[in-house]
């Protein structure tokens, strides 16, 4: 059962004070948009043995979404971050390239 | 024989005697034994029968490792089975039952399996499927269910309470033997927050057993020295009875605390399980011994040899007067020199190995013990009692050079580290050959939150067996420096042995025993391998090996090492089999600690909640809400009742608990806005004091969720959600405003509870508000589609002019806090108005009567607004809203979708819930077609005749066309495709 | 004023520690970020209190401001001041983005007292005690429900919604049971 610092109010939440998001920095394609980049948008979600970005919600403390950063395969956390943000911010993305030289980015 | 010796038993209190029962034989033992030891000590090797051939049990080991003396315990509510004897503390009172037989444990019908073994080979069950079909059914189901199972099944409600507690250390040490005693001290003296749990009641682990000296003193001296320096530490808590039953990620570990097993009744919760999260977990767990492989090693009275000397020394129990001891490895020579020392007869020591150089050989050889090298058991003669060994060279076949008789055999295979929590995470595992077991490899630990080691080994855990080795490698664990020193005889090193004698033929592998419970020998595991089951996962689902309540930790190494011979390949090419948790069994009652009963689950609750259950309300569950369903009178069926209730606010007034409504305010410069995306018609130009329907969709365009939408003020709007979305769609809310419009300036706030919300509803609805007084409800003021604050009857009210029934309706919410007299108030004012609660099964009823859809009725997740014909609730203005670019998806505008109509049979009967509608023809499948399905459906008891809604391919297209529905019964009836608006179509009742 | 009706209408229990429901107490949920203008001032005039910093509750009296989330506050008032309290504060925020609800009755609210009180919560809630500070308000999960709570000298102030009060207070009596302390 992991434990996610939650960047808002900075408690060491445990699972079960948390709800899933699955994965982070999806770009929403709405009307207007090709039904390629809406499908992927609605159903192609990464699925990695490795480096993930994921949405946590904290829910039973300050109801806050935030982002993780972490290897699926070790569980090791490379940070967490707030939820406003359309990208990584660069110490975490620096962070899991010292620790993961194999990664090739979150795209 | 059996018995307690005159003298000895480190553990027991000879002053105070237990009474105990077994199979209805009162017993007598002490304080102090587990009832292993106590059923020995009254010579009841017997104890059980195995699971597949029902072979006679005895008791084997001595801690949690038993696979066999495991017993039905206590009576009524707390009575539980499956209880190991070697780990249950003996109280007085105690009374057990053997499992597994029938009619008895002496004599046991199901042992004819035994000697009907070979048609019961290694993957029976499997091989049952492989018949005709009508074999499984007929023939082995039966036999298979009816010999399923080990023990009975609890019948009464427990009778213990149970109980959860977090705990929160910087280092867990698991094992209070003398390496998790110095770890644990060493960690303490640098300041760490310890944590150290001990499975069992007692400290110091195998050391104070077999005789080791600490610093120059016995270890049970140092382990009293070290447990009273802990215990004085803050930063140290101390746990015996406390198994630690897995590991988890992120440092989590669930330890079950056996609180009051043995003094069941005092008032203490039985068990406790912590759920502790560690920075780190040392595991001091220890070893494991293993058995040795010879004909007839299962029969009762052969034992461990580490568990033959427990019982003398710890116990005062002699296993037997005359013990064989068998071994491949020196440790085995602590039993027969504790025996020896007893003053019992060791007539024996088999070693397999050829050359004996180790001190304890050569001691035992000094007390006189005949000391044989080079050999070997060829068969262990008895039936329910070991009668003699036939001696044979461990080199050979199994030729027999000598029959000597004994009452039991001490055995040792070797000793393999408990790796069970080191593994549960992903710790990786290293082959020892020099050993002979399978030790954590310390560069693949299983990994922390920051990639650094989460689990580390002390001691025997890490494949140390040496007294001076374990506590050197538990200092080390720590970080530490400078372990206490240990005297410790030189041991010469074990030789595997998995087969004796080497060569043993067919015959004698049939009666080598790995897995003792489940009744999987050497020769079943060599026939999955010649069947071709190369992997060790597999071959143990096809041989049952290890599947037992032990989860073979006794069988595993051996069972994986046959199989590895049997292929021809090397032990670590085999691998072993995942290692889950718990290590030993957890009783379901510590799982769920406080959940049952009243707080098994936290339903929600009205404030009129008590005044419901005053009135016997038949109540239903609505997500964890509990409403009721109606009111039922003396004498009145549930639908007698929800009739009434229907027709009574039909003609007079109802009034309905809809406290349960969920509502949220949304505010800010933005709100409209954001509102505008998230329903599919247009929120932000409804007029301040009005109300609006509306629907929200998830991004694939399918229906999520409906309600009303008051706009309080300028910036400010509310909106009622279903009883059971409040919650889902104020975090859905905050979904989209945190993460995607981040910078509009909307706050939310989800208001359910806050207010207590009534619906009066039917003709007489206004006369009853008149009479309570106060705020002007006059249909000019207050028109439909409207709310206004004001107050009613001298409470602070807002009341909407809403209707979910189509009659004359006001929904009245009041502060929670006042709900319950605002409640009575309108109860005691509407009784000269004929006033009646009703409950959700009316309501259902009046919303189908009017053609009204229920989220989670007509819809299933896979359904537009469209298909409901509520095309008129989306916007075509608005350029977006959440699922507007889903629903433009060229399938959902097909005119094959099935679509809402109203449907109604042609005799006026009600169509059952869930019927379809076939279509000509099959599926690819060969399944019917179907072309429709029904979604709500009631009998009608304003319209006395049964009405239904449902979606059918072509929708209201088809309205008056007949077709056919399904029954249960298998046949179908005629319906008619109809308006789904049943009652009041142009909407006169509730707009007046 | 005996129409209003706390959720358990006062339920206690006596175990290892006391519970008692207290209530109804007057509760206000303050959304807004910390730099509003004016923020502090309009705190301060309904609780007496400072604006709480991360994770903290300020206690004056019978009145509290508690740190709930980024941008949301908890006042804590007496029941019959919520109304005013809500006027002072639309008036020293008005202009300023903010939502301000009364929430008073939407609330449970329990006292544990007593020289174990602490291992109630421990029970119930995946809180390492040793790390809270002192005046930290700890919101997180009371078993299967959402729930917040600070201690005083005196023992717990524990806040849950109302429709689950009855579950609450029976983990707590359950939790509470004599021969059940944990250390």
């Amino acid at each position: 059962m992991l434990i996610l610092e939650c960047p808002y109010c900075g408690v060491k939440a445990e699972e079960t004070e948390l709800t899933p998001g699955y994965e982070a920095h999806l770009k929403r394609f709405g009307p207007g948009s090709s039904d390629e980049d809406f499908e992927n948008y609605m159903f192609a979600r990464k699925n990695p043995k490795g480096v993930h970005f994921e949405r946590w919600r904290h829910a039973y403390g300050c109801g806050k979404w935030f982002l993780a950063a972490r290897c699926t395969a070790t569980l090791e956390v490379f940070g967490t971050y707030p939820a406003q943000t359309s990208e990584p911010p660069a110490e975490i993305v620096a962070k899991i390239k010292a620790k993961r030289p194999d990664w090739k980015g979150y795209k | 024989m059996s018995s307690r010796l005159a003298k000895g038993g480190r553990l027991i209190d000879r002053t105070t005697a237990c009474e105990f029962s077994f199979n209805g034989k009162r017993l007598k033992g002490y304080k102090g034994d587990t009832l292993a030891a106590a059923l020995l000590a009254n010579d009841q090797m017997l104890v059980g029968r195995s699971f597949k051939y029902h072979r006679p049990r005895g008791i084997v080991g001595s801690g949690a490792e038993e696979p066999n003396a495991l017993v039905n315990m206590g009576t009524g509510g707390r009575f539980e089975p499956n209880q190991r004897t070697t780990t249950t503390e003996l109280f007085d009172g105690l009374t057990s039952t053997s499992q597994n037989h029938w009619p008895s444990l002496e004599f046991d019908i199901g042992v004819v399996n035994n000697y009907a073994a070979r048609f019961l080979p290694a993957g029976f069950y499997y091989k049952t499927f492989i018949h005709p079909r009508f074999a499984w059914k007929h023939v082995f189901e039966p036999i298979v269910r009816q010999s399923a199972g080990l023990g009975q099944v609890p019948k009464e409600r427990d009778a213990d309470r149970y109980e959860q507690a977090y705990a929160f250390c910087d280092l867990l040490i698991v094992g209070g033997g003398i390496a998790g005693l110095q770890a644990a001290l060493t960690a303490a003296k640098a300041g760490k927050r310890i944590w150290l749990v001990e499975q069992t009641a007692h400290w110091g682990g195998r050391a104070v057993v077999d005789g080791v000296e600490i610093e120059g003193q016995p270890a049970e001296v140092w382990v009293n020295a070290t447990l009273a320096a802990l215990s004085k530490m803050e930063n140290v808590t101390i746990r015996n009875r406390c198994m630690a039953a897995g590991s988890y990620d992120h440092g989590y570990v669930l330890a079950d605390e056996k609180v009051a097993d043995h003094t069941p009744g005092d008032g203490r919760p039985r068990h406790r399980l912590w759920r502790i999260r560690a920075g780190q977990i040392v595991t001091a767990t220890g070893a494991i011994e293993r058995p040795l492989s010879f004909a007839g090693n299962d029969i009762p009275g052969v034992m461990l040899a580490g568990a033959v000397r427990d019982y003398v020394i710890n116990f005062g129990v002699a296993p037997g007067d005359r013990t064989v001891v068998v071994t491949n490895n020196d440790d085995a020579y602590r039993t027969a020199i504790a025996l020896k020392e007893a003053g019992l007869e060791v007539p024996v020591i088999l070693d397999a190995r050829a050359n004996l150089t180790g001190e304890l050989p050569a001691k035992a050889r000094a007390m006189g013990i005949r000391v044989e090298a080079g050999k070997g058991i060829a068969k262990v003669k008895g039936g329910k009692r070991v009668t003699s060994v036939a001696i044979c060279a461990q080199a050979g076949q199994g030729a027999v050079l000598e029959e000597i008789s004994c009452d039991a055999v001490a055995m040792s295979g070797g000793w393999s580290p408990v790796v069970h929590l080191w593994s549960h995470c992903g710790g990786k595992l290293n082959w020892d050959t020099a050993k002979a077991h399978f030790a954590p490899d310390p560069a693949r630990p299983p990994l922390n939150h920051d990639g650094s080691a989460l689990v580390v080994t002390a001691g025997s855990a890490s494949g140390h067996l040496l007294a001076d080795e374990v506590l050197a490698d538990a200092t080390r664990a720590v970080g530490g420096e400078g372990a206490p020193s240990a005297k410790v005889p030189h041991e010469a090193p074990i030789e595997a042995v998995w087969v004796m004698p080497q060569g043993a033929p067919v015959e004698l592998r049939a009666k080598m025993w790995l897995d003792y419970q489940n009744d999987v020998k050497v020769s079943d595991v060599q026939l999955a391998a010649r069947e071709g089951y190369t992997s060790v996962e597999h071959t143990k689902r096809y041989t049952t090996l290890g599947m037992a309540t032990d989860q073979g930790k006794l069988s595993n190494i051996n069972g994986l090492a046959i199989l590895a011979d049997s292929l021809s390949t090397a032990i670590p090419q085999v691998g072993t089999t995942t290692f889950r948790p718990p290590y030993t069994p957890v009783t379901i009652g510590a799982l769920a600690g406080e959940a049952r009963g009243e707080i098994f689950q936290p339903l929600r609750r009205t404030p009129v909640y008590d005044w419901h259950m005053a009135q016997n309300a038949y109540m239903e569950p609505v997500g964890l809400w509990r409403r009721p369903y109606c009111y039922p009178r003396a004498g009145e069926t549930h639908e007698q009742a929800v009739h009434r209730e229907v027709l009574n606010t039909r003609t007079n007034v109802g009034l309905l608990d809809a406290s349960t409504l969920g509502k949220i305010i949304v505010k800010g410069p933005d709100a409209g806005k954001f509102l505008d995306m998230l329903y599919t018609n247009v929120m932000s130009n409804l007029g301040i004091g009005k109300c609006r329907y509306g629907l929200m969709c998830n991004e694939q365009g399918f229906l999520s969720d409906d309600g009303v939408v008051a706009r309080i003020d300028e910036d400010t709007w509310l909106c009622h959600t279903t009883s059971g979305g409040a919650d889902r769609i104020h975090a859905w809310m905050e979904d989209w405003l945190q993460c995607e419009w981040w910078d509009w300036q909307v706050y939310t706030a989800n208001v359910t509870e806050q207010y207590a919300q009534f619906a009066v509803v039917g003709p007489k609805a206004r006369k009853l508000l008149e009479k309570l007084g106060g705020m002007d409800v006059s249909k000019e003021t207050l028109p439909f589609m409207q709310w206004a604050d004001g107050v009613l009857g001298g409470f602070r009210v807002r009341a909407y002019r809403i209707s979910f029934s189509g009659e004359l309706s006001y929904e009245i919410a009041v502060p929670a806090s006042e709900g319950r007299a605002f409640w009575d108030a309108l109860v005691a004012a509407g009784a000269e108005f004929g006033l009646m609660p009703y409950g959700t099964e009316g309501l259902h009823i009046m919303r189908a009567e009017k053609g009204f859809i229920m989220i989670g009725d007509e819809t299933d997740g896979t359904v537009i607004p469209q298909d409901l014909n509520l095309g008129w609730a989306i916007s075509k203005k608005k350029a977006d809203y959440l699922g507007k670019r889903g629903q433009e998806r060229p399938y959902l505008a097909s005119p094959d979708r099935w679509k809402l109509v109203g449907l109604e049979t042609l005799d006026g009967s009600v169509i059952q819930d869930g019927a379809y509608a076939p279509a000509p023809g099959f599926n690819a499948n060969g399944q019917r077609n179907t072309q429709g399905r029904v979604t709500s459906t009631y009998y009608s008891p304003t319209l006395k005749r049964g009405i239904a809604m449902g979606l059918v391919k072509g929708g209201l297209s088809r309205i008056g066309e007949v077709i056919e529905m399904t029954k249960l019964d298998g046949s179908t009836q005629q319906v008619r495709i109809c308006d789904p608006v049943f009652y009041d179509k142009e909407g006169e009742k509730q707009n007046v | 004023m005996s129409k209003i009706v706390s959720a358990l209408n006062g339920a206690k229990f006596d175990g290892f520690a006391s519970i008692r429901e207290i209530g109804p107490v007057g509760m206000i949920t303050l959304r807004a970020k910390p730099d509003v203008v004016g923020l502090a001032e309009a705190v301060t005039a309904v609780t007496g209190t400072p604006l709480p910093a991360l994770r903290r509750i300020e206690i004056a009296g019978d009145k509290a401001a508690g740190w709930m989330s980024p941008d949301e506050y908890l006042i804590v008032v007496p029941y019959a001041e919520v109304a005013g309290a809500l006027a002072v504060l639309a008036e020293k925020l008005a202009g300023q983005h903010h939502l301000a609800v009364d929430v008073s009755d939407a609330r449970a609210v329990f006292r544990i007292e007593g020289d174990k009180a602490v291992e109630v919560l421990q029970k119930l809630a995946p809180v390492d005690h040793a790390t809270l500070e002192p005046g930290e308000l700890r919101r997180t999960r009371i078993a299967q429900v959402a729930g917040a709570f600070w201690a005083d000298d005196k023992g717990y102030t524990l806040v849950c919604f109302r429709s689950v009060a009855a579950y609450v207070m029976g983990l707590l009596t359950h939790s509470a049971q004599s021969g059940s302390e944990l250390f």
